[in-house]
């Protein structure tokens, strides 16, 4: 029996232990918030934090996350206004909107490590993450108003 | 299968023969509560009547699949407590339509937008009318209705409120969610008129009075948030997969290779010895072509996707590869380019082509390469199927929600009536969502299985198997007289057709296809001629964002540029020459002109338009101002979806050849429009889809085996690599010209704009995309 805790809540699993930690908290728990996209760490739709870290689910197997906090998209913030959350919404970055789960945690994980990242640094820093409708000149403006309020 | 072989009919598809046997009368009251799920706070409910769109300015929405419905009572509610609910019949996939088209609604009704629910369509054609998401069509066609069913409603709370007060329902007037009659102060909220208003008769389409575009609250202003806005940024937005019903299986299916392949054998022995590998069964496929029926293969059912996925890799399966095992694309290139150097099927003449050219001062000729692509959308294909019986419940992300109800009842053998097709957020579309074969597939094996199915495909499913992009040898000769004025133009288009998806034997380009920037071309020049030499198909090809005008419009547009350069012009004023007078075009050479589908009437090719952007762009983007060494200007217009669009890409080229794009400007005329940032916001992802494209886009065959699986090899274009800066120009709001696409026309110019730029940059001519290494030094 594996445990582990997402989002503040302790969950198990005594089925295989390698199994993808994304497709444990779609299918298994009902997280559906962090998205399937490349199943080879190429695209970021996956992306949740592990503590501090940006971590692709979709590699990451229920045993390597045992007894670590394990955020997603749900539990980013209480009422979803984490300034990355509420930089999206001012910005209106979303078309699709089906990557940006993965760029708002990729985007709270870069300012968790920099608060004050340069525009360079956050073009490397989200580079892991596709998004097919090309929302990438939004993104980049939100995760500066996110990390400085302009 | 019924499968029209016409394909000029093809877009809008064989749905087309169906029309007439559509009865819309008896479809009831209880559907229509039903359909909305308000019980009790329905209103404006009543026996659904379709009728004829008036509208000041045709378009060709009354010639689609069950055409359109103008009626207040199928698209609006209105609650007790006044909550105004709207149907979105269209589906999102991040063009904001779902916004925009209720938004529409609420405009004419006089309905506060913070008051206002969307309610997604079910896929049912006879009562919303159309649903087909594609085409950039959604406002083209549907900003009229949507006006006229606004109207209707307010119209209805006008009288009843008149009627309640005893006055002339000329003097009362529907604002902000209240009628008011000025004279006496008095008003009442739409929540206490509903059930009046729902006893009143609905007005006559003539009869309607349209709001001044003056008065406009949110029509044209661009200030109104996608309704999906936070709960995509919390996580709660609700995709294909994301749909979880008790007691449901999750399957993924190997399918064949090679397409036109089928199963031979397969030993799932090993596979269903993986945890949570509860089942390993076959899935019924169909010959090639078969139009978007499955392809087939093998499926393993978990009890999670990644057990299903662990569980396939441990397959043994045997193949009969079939006709097309021999597909290769080094070779098949060859034979595009050689077929684009002898003369073809005429499609389009005017003059004498042959001997212009022969007399000609000077013939410029240009052979250019377009591959095929995949959509890679963000979310694969993905669906949801719980059969039961002679009933089928289907929740997926469709751009075809109609068409899929169809073609699930046709392949299990049910009525239409009995298919319920709930459609969610699309996580992208780009064409690859009108074909449903993934909802098939998955209703298949909830039949076998007599459990809710959620059928995933992973994304080398989805680049191995899908409906690819054409590929494409495009051969312009132009003919200069001693002046250096263009007198002959000879462009000759080879690519498999979206139509040998439907028609076996298929060799030309249909007419929507050749409508797309090789007929209509708008140049002003006197000898024309246009050729579509044979190709035949031999994977599944079909609808891409913007379609053939991607390699039409790079032909056209980068051959403009090559006749500047060769008479030492400015490509920009060469552009404006060959674009030539303000003018209407007269296509009338041209058999079964497309237009894409509208009545030419409603929409010329305007040079005047054409004209306009180019200019605006040019001063909006500043071009012929000086640039830092190593980068280049490039500058490029089409028309498509009946829209007009130029753009303008600065790049840079390094000595190594790093290719960077600092700066794309573009100009777009898309007539009367809803909300501007959200186009502003499709011209931005168009350009990046325009880059991915022209970077690295390009699937490859071998052994008929797709080459390529994931990002990695088929690599997109990340924020790293995006342009700096892509500014949007809109043409002024003019709500006197017909509304035009908005979703498509974004990517045609791009990659001819940004090859123009690297040749100004670097003197290197690009013809074969993706550029690749080309510019590696
Ligand atoms: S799904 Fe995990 S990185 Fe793409
Ligand atoms: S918003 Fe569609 S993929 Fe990013």
């Amino acid at each position: 029996m594996i445990k582990l805790k997402i989002n503040g809540q302790e969950q198990s699993w005594d089925g295989d232990p390698d199994l993808p930690l994304l497709w444990f908290l779609r299918d298994e728990v009902g997280l559906t918030g962090t998205k399937f996209g490349c199943g080879q760490a190429l695209c970021g739709a996956c992306t949740v934090l592990v503590e501090k870290e940006a971590v692709r689910a979709c590699i990451t197997s229920v045993s390597d996350v045992v007894g670590r906090e394990v955020t997603t998209i749900e539990g980013l913030h209480p009422t979803g206004d984490h300034p990355v959350q509420k930089a999206w919404r001012d910005l209106n970055v979303p078309q699709c909107g089906y990557c940006q789960a993965g760029q708002i945690m990729q985007a709270a994980a870069l300012l968790i490590q920099n608060p004050k990242p340069s525009r360079d640094q956050i073009r490397e820093a989200m580079a892991g993450n596709i998004c097919r409708c090309g929302t990438y000149q939004r993104i980049e403006n939100a995760v500066h108003l996110a990390s400085t309020g302009v | 299968m019924n499968i029209q072989t016409n394909p000029n009919k093809l877009r809008g598809f064989e749905r087309h023969i169906k029309v007439e046997k559509v009865k819309v009368e008896n479809v009831s009251r209880r559907s229509i509560l039903k359909g909305l799920g308000i019980a009790g706070g329905f209103v404006l409910a009543a026996p659904v009547m379709s009728r004829p769109a008036f509208a000041a300015y045709k378009t060709g929405a009354d010639k689609m699949p069950h055409g359109t419905v103008v009626d207040p009572r199928v698209f609006v509610a209105i609650a007790p407590d006044g909550l105004v609910t709207i149907v979105a019949h269209r589906s999102e996939m991040g063009t904001g339509v779902r916004t925009s088209l209720p938004l529409v609604v609420a405009e004419e009704m006089g309905a506060d937008w913070s008051r206002v629910r969307v309610q997604q369509a079910h896929g049912d054609e006879v009562k919303y009318g159309n649903q087909d998401t594609d085409g950039s069509r959604s406002t083209r066609h549907y900003l009229m209705p949507m006006r006229q069913i606004g109207a209707s409603a307010r119209t209805m709370l006008e009288a009843a409120a008149a009627k309640r007060w005893g006055v002339p329902a000329t003097e009362v007037k529907a604002i902000n969610h209240e009628v008011v009659h000025d004279a006496t102060g008095r008003r009442i909220g739409f929540g206490d008129l509903a059930a009046d208003a729902a006893k009143q008769s609905v007005p006559s389409i003539e009869s309607l009075k349209l709001k001044d575009p003056k008065d406009f609250r949110y029509l044209g202003k661009g200030e109104i948030r996608i309704v999906d806005l936070r709960d995509i940024t919390v996580g709660k937005a609700q995709y294909g997969a994301d749909v979880r019903l008790p007691g449901m299986k999750y399957a993924v299916i190997a399918r064949p290779p090679v397409t036109g392949g089928k199963l031979v054998s397969f030993d799932g022995t090993e596979a269903t010895k993986v945890s949570g590998v509860e089942k390993v069964m076959e899935v019924k496929g169909w010959p090639w072509p078969s139009k978007f029926q499955p392809l087939g293969g093998v499926a393993v059912i978990a009890r999670n996707t990644g057990a299903a996925v662990k569980g396939r890799d441990a397959l043994k399966i045997v193949w009969d590869d079939g006709p097309n095992a021999k597909y290769e694309s080094v070779a098949y290139r060859a034979q595009l380019e050689e077929a684009a150097r002898k003369p073809g099927l005429i499609v389009r003449k005017e003059g004498d082509v042959d001997a212009a050219l022969k007399g000609a001062d000077k013939v410029i000729v240009g052979e250019y390469y377009l591959p095929h692509l995949a959509h890679v959308t963000m979310e694969p294909p993905t669906a949801v199927a719980d059969v039961k019986g002679d009933k089928a419940e289907i929740w997926a992300p469709l751009q075809s929600p109609g068409g899929t109800r169809e073609d699930v009842a046709k392949t299990l053998g049910i009525p239409e009536e009995n298919v319920t097709i709930n459609v969610t957020l699309l996580g992208g579309g780009f064409g690859r969502k009108s074909k449903c074969d993934y909802a098939l597939e998955a209703a298949l094996l909830s039949k076998d299985l007599g459990a809710p199915v959620k059928v995933q495909w992973t994304r080398e499913d989805d680049v191995r198997n899908g409906f690819l992009h054409t590929v494409s040898a495009e051969r312009i000769e132009a003919g200069l007289d001693k002046n250096g004025k263009v007198i002959a133009w000879r462009h000759r288009s080879v690519a498999p057709s979206i139509a040998s998806t439907f028609a076996a034997d298929t060799v030309h380009e249909a007419a929507f296809e050749l409508g797309m920037g090789l007929v209509d071309m708008p140049f002003e020049i006197a000898n024309i001629q246009c050729e579509n030499p044979e190709a035949a198909a031999h994977t599944r090809i079909g609808w891409f964002r913007s379609v053939s005008n991607i390699p039409h419009a790079f032909a056209v547009q980068s051959m403009v540029a090559e006749i500047a350069h060769a008479t030492n012009r400015d490509p920009k004023d060469t552009l404006l020459d060959l674009i030539g007078s303000p003018r209407l075009v007269n296509l009338s050479s041209v058999k079964d002109l497309w237009n894409y589908g509208e009545p030419y009437d409603s929409y010329p090719i305007d040079t005047a338009r054409l004209r306009k952007v180019v200019e605006l762009v040019a001063d909006k983007g500043g071009w012929g101002r000086s640039v830092p060494k190593g980068h280049g200007l490039g500058i490029a217009v089409h028309r498509s979806f009946v829209s007009y669009i130029a753009t303008m890409v600065e790049v840079s080229v390094d000595e190594k050849g790093k290719l960077t794009v600092p700066r794309v400007d573009t100009a777009i005329d898309c007539g009367t429009y809803v909300n501007p940032e959200r186009i502003q916001a499709q011209i931005e992802g168009a350009a990046i889809m325009g880059l991915s494209l022209a970077k690295y886009g390009e699937i490859t065959f071998k052994d008929g085996k797709v080459q390529q699986g994931n990002f990695d090899n088929f690599p997109v274009i990340r924020i790293d690599e995006a342009p700096l800066v892509t500014n949007v120009h809109i043409v002024p709001h003019d709500p006197d010209t017909p509304p035009s696409g908005v979703g498509e026309p974004g990517v045609p110019p791009f990659a001819p704009a940004l090859i123009n730029a690297i040749f100004a940059a670097t003197g290197k001519r690009i013809r074969a995309l993706p550029i690749g290494k080309q510019l590696e030094t």
